[in-house]
């Protein structure tokens, strides 16, 4: 199920082809692969997977922004993703199947190469960070671990007659 | 404006209570700083994008681009950084920079942070020095800093502390749920833990309220502005006197110097980008360590032709900040109450007096947990990603405390600021090139440091600890920068005298983090503060009423 979760995030296959991108930044096609990745990263179980929670528009706009300087890397990341997946099983990575998604992480993964980590780490980001940003959208991970949003802010849940100290 | 009778260059911390002295007694002030002024209203609780956690940049400048520096590793690599990259050793760039959206803690060095040779001796290879002044010259310029711009807390419970002369002007805040969890494990260990002194409200202070203890505090401006620094204290009282302008967006870029041998102003960058001088009877430099002696060391003049004040290659040494380590324990029930600022409790017991260790340095828990931030601390064997992780981020985010603290540096001269021979900012002025590391007998005393921290961990009910103490390989200057303008009273291994002057020229004065010889086992604002008020009485001391001339 994690292999498709990017569905309702992207255009997949099968819905009318645009010629031109609808993301800022990424093609079509590097927004599936970026998103297969990303719900590896983070998948969907109660709480959304990466790409469900908008990651993909938080990497695409910093992107176009101040990750501008890591275009290169991802461009070159994306191909060797599917260079794997298609020495896996023959198909790009946004097509293979959920299992084999998972391997081309792995495999990516154990190399610690630099794109992995940096995919990794901006994944992360897009889901835990702010909401302005385009990811963790209506803050869907900061509910998760427990924090309330918005935040309850004000006093109402302090004591202010006790003084810290002795 | 035309000719002033001062010009300050930075409207930080010192800068901002240097502007305030001097106009408020009676002298004419221009007061430059690079960035601008933002106010609560300005405050945008960015976790991506703030003054701590600037993956997606700093919230509160420098701008990633027109303004690189070079930093060299151990290993002599040298590289362009940007301002948001760690390895920058940023502070801030807009009226009261750090003090903006600082973590407020409050702390006074003890006596013997002044006197660490005396007390010490020189570890071999290391620039340790005592200062040519002591916690008595300061003591009455902390408690100045303590009631002007406003700190709460209580020192009552802490006997290693200085002598002063009287208690804080706030209490504390109400204690958080660390607190409750720290404070008598402390006590067992016959510790004695104390409330954090914080420059922030508690109770109603200086015409502003009190902290309503949102999530986030470190690194973020203060919605409601109870946090107190130099832009909401002194640099208002500052304009209020009607003597002082303060021109926001303008870099100074050269101290220029008469034919005398006295400096007759700076030449400036204005907000339209158009070059400028503003003339003026004294120059003080407040730019923050590494800021403040790339100035100088960009004022060349025929007199000085390496640089001002840098006759004896002093500028820009024992460039220092903090190496911070501690320890990470994680709890079988929540520790987190979401109360900001987070940080509550310390311990000072190991500031001083382990043998074998010159120093050692304040213990607290730490300020906040950005969820970004837990991503790589879940306990080791945590897959880093898939299921197990998402899984270990919902159930250790809420359950973790840190506690560490800013470790003694031992200072070496090899650590230190020059200017780069190639790389310009975006006004064609070299660029600070920042390389060597503190003294190895400080990662000694940071390991130390971290042992304490994980034994008050377990103490406290830490079912797992891991300790903090990874070497960086190169000077953690950064928010804590200090140094680079050493305080003495020769001129062949300082640069200002004991009245922040300095030695080759008697009108220009370096006042800030700058001329600190040690840095304390603490965060430093208070004592640049302390600093800033301390100089600022032996300058206008040595003002003749127009021009001057010590
Ligand atoms: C997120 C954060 C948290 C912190 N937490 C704490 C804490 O809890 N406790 C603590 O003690 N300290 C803390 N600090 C550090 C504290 O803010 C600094 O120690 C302090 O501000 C340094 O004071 P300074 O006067 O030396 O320099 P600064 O306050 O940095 O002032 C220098 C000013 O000069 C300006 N400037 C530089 N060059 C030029 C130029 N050429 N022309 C014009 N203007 C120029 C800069 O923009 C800046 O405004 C924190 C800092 C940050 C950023
Ligand atoms: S914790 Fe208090 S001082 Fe800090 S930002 Fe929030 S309200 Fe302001």
């Amino acid at each position: 199920m994690a292999g498709t979760a990017s569905a309702g995030a992207i255009c997949v296959a099968g819905c009318s082809c645009r010629s031109s991108s609808r993301w800022e930044f990424l093609s079509d096609a590097q927004a599936e692969t970026l998103a297969a990745l990303a719900d590896q990263i983070i998948p969907e179980d109660d709480f959304p997977s990466a790409s469900q929670a908008g990651v993909i528009v938080y990497i695409d706009r910093q992107l176009m922004g101040p990750y501008r300087r890591h275009r290169d890397a991802y461009q070159a990341g994306f191909e060797s993703a599917d260079r794997i997946s298609r020495e896996f099983c023959g198909v790009a990575l946004a097509q293979a199947p959920p299992p084999i998604r998972q391997e081309v992480t792995s495999a990516l993964a154990e190399q610690r190469s630099d794109f992995f980590e940096l995919a990794r780490e901006h994944i992360m980001e897009g889901y835990y960070g702010s909401p302005r940003h385009g990811g963790n959208r209506d803050a869907v991970s900061w509910r998760m671990l427990g924090l309330e949003e918005p935040p309850l802010r004000g006093r109402a849940k302090y004591d202010l007659s006790k003084g810290a100290g002795s | 404006m035309n000719r002033a009778n001062a010009v300050i260059v930075g409207a930080g911390a010192a800068g901002g209570i240097v502007a305030k002295e001097l106009s408020t007694a009676g002298l004419s002030v221009v007061l430059f700083e690079r960035g601008p002024w933002y106010t609560p209203a300005d405050c945008r609780k960015d976790d991506l994008r703030n003054q701590r956690t600037t993956v997606l940049g700093n919230a509160f400048g420098p701008e990633d681009r027109g303004f690189p520096r070079v930093v060299v590793d151990a290993g002599g690599v040298a590289r362009i950084v940007r301002p948001s990259d760690n390895a920058y050793q940023n502070n801030a760039a807009c009226v009261g920079v750090g003090t903006l959206s600082y973590g407020a803690q409050a702390w006074r060095y003890m006596p013997q942070d002044f006197r660490m040779k005396s007390v010490y001796g020189t570890p071999p290879g290391s620039s340790l020095e005592d200062w040519p002044i002591g916690y008595e010259d300061l003591e009455p310029f902390y408690d100045q800093a303590e009631y002007e711009i406003g700190i709460s807390g209580d020192y009552a419970p802490d006997p290693f502390h200085g002598p002063r002369r009287r208690g804080l002007p706030m209490p504390p805040l109400p204690p958080n749920r660390e607190w409750e969890i720290l404070e008598p494990a402390a006590r067992r260990l016959g510790l004695h833990p104390f409330a954090i002194p914080m420059l922030r409200n508690s109770v109603p202070y200086n015409d502003r309220g009190p902290c309503m203890r949102c999530r986030w505090c470190v690194g973020f401006a203060c919605e409601v502005d109870a946090k107190n620094g130099s832009q909401n204290t002194v640099i208002p009282q500052a304009l209020a006197t009607g003597n002082c302008r303060l021109r926001t967006r303008c870099t100074a870029m050269e101290i220029l110097m008469d034919e005398s041998g006295h400096a007759c102003g700076v030449e400036y960058i204005d907000e339209n980008g158009r070059r400028e001088r503003q003339l003026s009877d004294i120059v003080v430099v407040s730019a923050c360590a590494i800021e403040s002696a790339r100035l100088l060391l960009n004022s060349k003049s025929r007199l000085f032709p390496n640089g001002l004040g840098n006759r004896y290659d002093q500028v820009g040494r024992h460039l220092q900040g903090h190496y911070y380590t501690g320890a990470l324990g994680y709890f079988d029930r929540d520790t987190y109450d979401d109360i900001g600022p987070g940080a509550s409790i310390a311990v000072c017991d190991y500031n001083h007096g382990t043998p074998g260790l010159c120093g050692g340095g304040m213990l607290a828990n730490e300020f906040i947990r950005l969820p970004i931030h837990m991503i790589d601390r879940l306990p080791p064997g945590t897959p880093r990603w898939g299921h197990g992780h998402k899984q270990a981020m919902r159930e250790w985010h809420r359950r973790t405390i840190i506690v560490m603290g800013p470790t003694q540096q031992i200072p070496t001269a090899e650590a230190r600021v020059t200017l780069d021979p190639a790389v310009k900012d975006k006004w064609g002025a070299p660029v600070a090139r920042i390389q060597g590391n503190c003294h190895p007998h400080t990662f000694e005393i940071g390991t130390v440091q971290a042992q304490r921290a994980q034994t008050w961990l377990q103490e406290a009910g830490a079912i797992h600890t891991t300790l903090m103490n990874s070497r960086p390989q190169m000077i953690s200057a950064g928010q804590h920068q200090a140094g680079t303008c050493r305080m003495g009273t020769d001129p062949r291994n300082s640069v200002v005298n004991q009245s922040c002057q300095l030695h080759d020229v008697d009108n220009v004065f370096v006042i800030d983090g700058s001329v600190h010889v040690s840095n304390g086992g603490f965060n430093p604002a208070l004592t640049i503060m302390a600093i800033a008020y301390y100089a600022s009485g032996a300058l206008l001391r040595g003002w003749k009423g127009a021009r001057y001339r010590s």
